[in-house]
């Protein structure tokens, strides 16, 4: 199947793009490969955007590999958008008319900012967060101004609040939910995570949602009305409310179209030789129980990349499988981890061990099988755990309690950082009546600064 | 920008003028019986004659004084030079000290004034802005808008900045007679501590610690919170001030040669030199022990403690060049270039300066024995070429001055052969390494942005391979920066340390070799 020659266009150079082209190099090297993005011309990490804002990093340093790379692993790029796709005559229509064929065709669009038709949602000043364009727009629209209100208690509005922070703008932050981001993780944490943003001073505002944006006369916004019926001044809005797949070119195709791209496990659309990863697929069914139908964090994107590489390249074409679920973020001061399964809500058969540090900073959650207390998943605040350890621990079903006695090979957390595994044995062992000691290390093995 | 901010600030830079202007005023007049008593007896009749003109005359500038001098100094020289006479020409260097025998006038009158309005300034500026930052802030990473700022972001401030070093390195190592106004102002610090007047290197000394100390003072504040940072800066600023500054100039005042006792060749290129050898050998047990002590470092300590520890146990813990580099130079870590072609020119002149290095000491030892029979010349030669080109032009000027243009570790990256050869032994030998996090690494470039020896750490970290590299200091901040908590610098196992062929944790599907 290798020595066939293809030519497999890619559209998208984000990390689902990216990584499925970097996988067919390696497995055929003979496929034209190319990857088209009307974004930027290279691949750069979408999700360090807000760094670059924040003068942590310029454009330059969000590019994982050097601009050589491409040519010497002849993987040829185009800055160009793809206004249409003729998926009888295997032709792509560029923006500058030019047209392209190809063989294969992997949509890799990733998603657009949502938006809720709400009045004065298209006034200047008011934007959404997920493209390098939109990091400009954000840049011109932020200068000068002293108020923003952030709309959606996410990821990407915590991390909108971030920027304009880092940049002396205050923002109230409207969340409709009772507290931050409560539809993933459950009430301690996001109380949790409350606290630690009143603490960056920004206005917090929970169970509160937009109900109308306004302009000045000069088209640009000036307040905002929540549906409390407060109106807020602000020279600028960002709305953050979630993304939805960037499939509006395709539509009115005969490409099958859902929410996402609807595609079978091997990501194949309902159109011979084109498939469709990361944000923008929708799968028909979902890829494991406890998986969403669409898959919008990096490491997904990733990973269906990886997999239809293999495919394109393999004559054993394999299911997208993926593995124990594992996810992070950051907010503000504080990292998030999380392994396997952790509901945000109390559910029958599911128990869960919960230890927060007096500073309130950080914390750990065991969530297990009330039955048979098997590990089912770990979220972590401001303590780092070892993805090998979890993945293990929660495929291999660990009961809770070896999870806590192997618990100290699990801390990630820098030398000489607290030991908060410590404070979490004493808890249990209140709280449960069980003590587990853990084995002591030699003072040799202290002094070299050996783990376990 | 707080109040207090500001004014440490103002204070500072009138600290920073005093300083650069101190060395242009005053008067200098020179008399005969200073060139009796600073000149070596085998010198003192013909300098007494060359400088003759030169008595009772009063300069109004050091310019005026260093040209007069030069003039009938060379001249000198010159006619002994072109007659080919090289048994008389003088080759020692008198002007720095009669230079600043002569000076005259505020700063020999009151050295504590001058000191105060220079260092003094400088230092109590330095505090008033530091102490105060990120106060009410909560613990975390601040690089907030480094990339905006002029002095961090090789902006008209930082090259400001980077040639105002290099300008002051020049003039220590090649024109240390203009400086003289200096070095008398901390004439008395040096008689309290070494029992003998200040020279340059005093001067150079004082300001280097002081650097790491008011800067080690910034990295507590913004690094709160996270106990490597402060623990390895904290051991960076003792060894400073106790083993590079104090306990030489203690061992003076015993009669003891200068000694640091941390410095270990080559980093310290002159240990084998003759003067040095004689001077241990000669200083009873205490000097065999320094020559016992040197080569126990060497040959036991570095390979040992690189096993267990990596080499950040000497670069970012303990060596005065890290030192600096670690606090005064933390502000331009970010400058440091990533590509691969920087690391491909890396390897070649790092390891180039050390097999000269160990040419040069083989040569020296050799010689030693042989007792300069055979490559006497060549010995002094090499001693001088690497003088010039590595231990001042490369070390300092570079080293230093090109903080604000190529990241705080020029030198240690490029050119420092102790840290070549710590660095073969943390890659072939050793139990450190950084550790990946599985598949948490979102690409995202932090690590390598602030990564100060260039490492591309995401270039690892993206692909689950654990980052074993010859030039990692071990500093810890693309630890500190990740936000994903993917980076840990630990020491472990050999076993699986170095894994070539890393699959990233999370996929079922197939498992994709990197």
């Amino acid at each position: 199947m290798n020595d066939k020659k293809k030519k497999i266009i890619i559209i998208g150079n984000g990390i689902a793009g990216i990584t499925c082209a970097r996988n067919i190099r390696k497995k055929d090297e003979n496929s034209e490969i190319l990857v088209i993005s009307g974004e930027t011309e290279f691949f750069f990490s979408r999700t360090a955007l807000m760094y670059i804002y924040m003068g942590h990093m310029q454009f330059e340093h969000t590019k994982p590999y050097e601009d050589w790379f491409w040519e010497k692993n002849n993987i040829q790029l185009l800055q160009a958008w793809v206004e249409l796709v003729d998926f009888n005559n295997k032709t792509l229509l560029l923006d500058s008319g030019k047209k392209v064929g190809y063989d294969v065709l992997v949509l890799a669009t990733g998603s657009v900012p949502n938006k809720f038709d709400w009045p004065g949602q298209s006034l200047n000043g008011v934007q959404g967060l997920y493209s390098k364009q939109d990091l400009d727009i954000m840049e011109e629209n932020t200068v000068g101004i002293s108020h923003a209100v952030i709309v959606g208690g996410g990821l990407i509005g915590i991390e909108m609040a971030e920027m304009l922070a880092s940049r002396d703008i205050s923002v109230t932050f409207l969340v409709r939910e009772k507290n931050f981001w409560d539809n993933v993780l459950p009430v301690e944490e996001a109380q949790l995570v409350n606290k630690h943003i009143l603490e960056h001073h920004i206005d917090l505002r929970l169970e509160t949602e937009l109900k109308e944006i306004y302009g000045d006369d000069s088209g640009k916004v000036d307040s905002v009305l929540t549906n409390k019926g407060e109106k807020i001044e602000c020279q600028f809005v960002g709305l953050a409310v979630g993304v939805s797949p960037n499939v509006k070119f395709l539509k009115n195709s005969d490409l099958e179209i859902g929410r996402g791209i609807l595609v079978d496990g091997f990501f194949r659309t309902n159109i011979q030789d084109v498939y469709a990863i990361g944000d923008c697929a929708e799968f028909r069914e979902k890829p494991g129980d406890d998986r969403k139908n669409i898959e919008q964090v990096w490491y997904t994107g990733r990973m269906h990349g990886e997999t239809l590489a293999h495919n394109l390249t393999s004559d054993n074409a394999v299911p997208y499988r993926p593995g124990i679920w594992f996810n992070s973020a950051k907010f503000f001061d504080i990292e998030y981890q999380t392994y396997g399964l952790v509901p945000n809500e109390r559910k029958e058969g599911i128990d869960s061990f919960y230890w927060e540090s007096e500073s309130g900073k950080n914390c750990l959650r065991l969530v297990f099988e009330k039955e048979s207390e098997k590990i089912l998943g770990v979220n972590s605040f401001g303590w780092r755990l070892r993805h090998e350890f979890f993945d293990q621990a929660i495929q291999e079903g660990w009961s809770l309690e070896k999870v806590l006695q192997n618990l100290h090979k699990a801390d990630f957390n820098a030398e000489f950082f607290d030991k908060f595994y410590k404070k979490v044995l004493e808890k249990y062992a209140s709280v449960s009546g069980k003590k587990i000691e853990i084995p002591k290390r030699s003072f040799f093995h202290r002094l070299i600064g050996s783990r376990a | 920008m707080k109040k207090i901010q500001v004014i440490g600030l103002v204070l500072f830079i009138f600290g920073l003028i005093g300083f650069s202007l101190i060395p242009f005023i005053g008067t200098y007049q020179l008399e005969r019986e200073m060139v009796e008593d600073k000149v070596k007896e085998e010198h003192q009749d013909d300098m007494l004659r060359i400088l003759r003109p030169m008595y009772g005359e009063t300069y109004s500038s050091n310019f005026s004084f260093v040209s007069d001098f030069n003039h009938y100094f060379d001249a000198f020289n010159d006619e002994l030079k072109s007659n080919e006479d090289w048994d008389q020409v003088i080759w020692d260097d008198y002007a720095f000290d009669l230079t600043k025998a002569a000076s005259q006038g505020a700063v020999s009158d009151n050295p504590y004034l001058f000191l105060g309005i220079s260092i003094g300034l400088g230092v109590m500026g330095g505090l008033l802005y530091i102490l105060p930052l990120y106060r009410n802030e909560p613990e975390g990473i601040k690089n907030d808008g480094i990339y905006f700022s002029s002095m961090k972001s090789r902006g008209l401030l930082g090259i400001i900045t980077g040639t105002w070093l290099i300008v002051f390195y020049v003039i220590l190592y090649w024109f240390p007679e203009y400086l003289t106004n200096l070095v008398l102002m901390v004439d008395p610090l040096s008689i309290f501590l070494s029992g003998n007047p200040a020279s340059q290197w005093f001067l150079y000394g004082l300001i280097y610690t002081l650097a790491i100390l008011v800067m080690g003072i910034r990295m507590f504040r913004k690094y709160r919170g996270n106990t490597y940072q402060t623990i390895r800066t904290a051991s960076v600023m003792f060894f400073q001030l106790a083993f590079a500054f104090l306990i030489p100039e203690i061992l003076v005042l015993l009669n003891k040669p200068w000694h640091d006792f941390k410095n270990i060749w080559p980093l310290d290129y002159s240990f084998f030199y003759d003067y040095r050898m004689e001077g241990m050998l000669s200083s009873g047990a205490l000097g065999m022990f320094m020559l016992v002590w040197g080569i126990i470092l060497i040959i036991v300590c570095v390979p040992l403690f690189t096993y267990f520890y990596g080499k950040r146990w000497y670069c970012s813990w303990v060596c005065g060049c890290g030192g600096l580099a670690e606090t005064l130079g933390d502000p331009y870590r970010q400058l440091s270039d990533k590509s691969l072609k920087a690391w491909s020119v890396e390897r070649y002149m790092v390891h180039g300066v050390l097999v000269f290095a160990v040419a040069m000491t083989l040569v020296t030892i050799v010689n030693y024995f042989m007792e300069f029979g055979l490559l006497g010349q060549a010995t002094d030669q090499l001693h001088s070429v690497y003088g010039f080109a590595i231990g001042s032009a490369f070390a300092g000027v570079i080293g230093t001055g090109f903080y604000p243009f190529m990241g705080n570790r020029v030198w240690c990256r490029f050119g420092c052969p102790l840290a070549a050869y710590l660095g073969i032994v943390q890659r072939f030998k050793s139990r450190f390494r950084i550790t990946t996090n599985g598949g948490q690494c979102i690409s995202c470039g932090n690590c390598s942005t602030y990564c100060e020896m260039g490492i591309d750490v995401r270039w690892y970290a993206q692909r689950g391979q654990n980052i074993v590299r010859a030039s990692c200091v071990g500093c810890g901040v693309c630890s500190a920066v990740c936000p994903r908590g993917v980076l840990k610098l630990e020491n472990g196992s050999e076993e699986g340390r170095i894994n070539e062929n890393p699959i990233i944790i999370g996929n079922k599907s197939i498992t994709v070799k990197s």
